[in-house]
């Protein structure tokens, strides 16, 4: 599964990353986040753009699960 | 649990408006219970960064604000220390920021108070402001970014916080120290313990919700997510009706409290400041929030914006209420704005070649 590594990046660039990266991975992908307000903003997205999101702690941050 | 989502945003927005309205009851100026830009304007004042004699108070809000963000942060490991996202560029664009908000005359947070108050001017900066967001949000989308910020110690993540309650206890202890303006808006205050009290709270709700006022325009820009916009809808539609029943509402352009109707400088000073917070991340009122949880990037941004403010009236750039902007207010709204496009465009063309 394609990783995306938002860490340090504040709100609402994991979002604009996400959206860029599910256009070349239409079944899904993991985006790493450690910002609170993008842990609840990329999850909210992906299901917004008709995703199935899950959100696990790893290390200091998140790992976003969106698939499809 | 945090307050999230529409519900909480529109619940926020709603006391933010109360208290803006109480906060002018008991004695700050009309359509200003709060304006961060003015606020931080009127403290550089008072700390005699700038000598401008209507405009020096420490104001006791802002100083709220940062503490009520970092004590709840604290208390629900929000807490968050970090920097090293180009301090030096978020210091330039906080302080075109100030400028271009002093030269409207008001914040974001201002600008919807005064629309609560039926002043037109602000729907004109309104238009200024969205505009200058939208020019960020296409920035953003092709890749600008200030950069990765990385973990600080909880030393650096404290330091900001800290001072603002020195500067606090140093104001209650020794306030001969500062300057008070004995007329204009920097004269009309509310009591000091009010004015805290209503920073704390507003300090706390925003710190748990993330409301932002440029953010729910961008959201809707970049991508068609009406949440944040809650809280700002909310704010509006609350100062109306607190304004309608404290009978400080007066539609039109002439003769509204701390404004002028240079309609062009009011939308251009919007412009930057839309621009600006897009590129920060936040607008002002965020930017204290931000600094309260920890962040160094924005506790240099609000720096730049307190040294801005101090430039802005130092060298009248800042605007006369009833006149508008002077010469130099005029030149430094459109160099800022100069200048904000080229940071943006150069970062956004560099980082373009960089992902190939």
């Amino acid at each position: 599964m394609v990783e995306i590594d938002c860490r340090g990046l504040s709100c609402p660039e994991p979002v604009i990353r996400t959206k860029k990266a599910l256009k070349d991975n239409a079944d899904g992908l993991d985006v790493i986040v450690d910002d609170r307000a993008a842990r609840e903003n990329v999850p909210r997205y992906a299901e917004a753009a008709g995703f199935k999101a899950s959100v696990q702690e790893e290390g200091d941050g998140w790992r976003v699960k969106i698939r499809k | 649990m945090r307050i999230s989502g529409k519900i909480g945003l529109a619940i926020c927005g709603a006391i933010i408006g109360i208290i803006s309205v109480a906060l002018v009851a008991f004695g700050n100026p009309l359509n200003m219970g709060f304006c961060i830009a003015c606020f931080i304007r009127d403290i550089a004042g008072g700390m005699h960064l700038h000598t401008a004699p209507i405009v020096e108070y420490i104001r006791p809000e802002i100083i709220g604000i940062i503490l009520g963000s970092f004590l709840i942060s604290v208390a629900r490991k929000d807490f968050n220390p970090r920097g090293g996202s180009s301090p030096v560029l978020r210091f330039i664009i906080g302080f075109v920021v100030m400028v271009g908000a002093l030269v409207f005359l008001g914040c974001p947070l201002r600008m919807v108070l005064r629309l609560g108050g039926g002043d037109l001017n602000a729907l004109v900066g309104l238009l200024g402001f969205a505009c200058g967001i939208a020019i960020g949000c296409f920035f953003l989308s092709q890749g600008f970014s200030l950069g990765r910020s990385y973990k600080a110690t909880r030393l650096e993540g404290t330091a900001f916080p800290f001072m603002t309650i020195l500067l606090f206890v140093v104001f209650m202890a020794a306030p001969s120290l500062f300057l008070f303006s004995e007329s204009g808006p920097g004269s009309m205050h509310a009591p000091v313990a009010i004015s805290l009290l209503a920073g704390l709270i507003v300090g706390i709700i925003v710190e748990r919700t993330r409301l932002c006022m440029a953010g729910g325009i961008r959201d809707i820009i970049l991508i068609r997510d009406f949440t944040l916009i809650s809280g700002f809808a909310a704010i509006f539609v609350f100062t109306l009706i607190g304004n309608l029943i404290t009978g400080n509402f007066h539609l039109g352009f002439a003769d509204q409290p701390v404004s002028h109707s240079a309609h062009l400088w009011n939308f251009l000073g919007m412009v930057a400041v839309g621009l600006g917070s897009v590129m920060l991340g936040g607008c002002p009122l965020r930017q204290l929030i931000l600094a309260g949880e920890g962040s160094g990037d924005s506790a240099i941004a609000v720096l730049g914006m307190l040294v801005g403010a101090a430039f802005a009236h130092n060298f009248s750039l800042a605007s006369s209420a009833g006149v508008g902007p002077g010469i130099g207010g005029k030149i430094a709204t459109v160099v800022g704005i100069l200048l904000l496009l080229a940071i943006s465009s150069i970062i956004t063309m560099r980082n373009r070649r960089a992902d190939g």
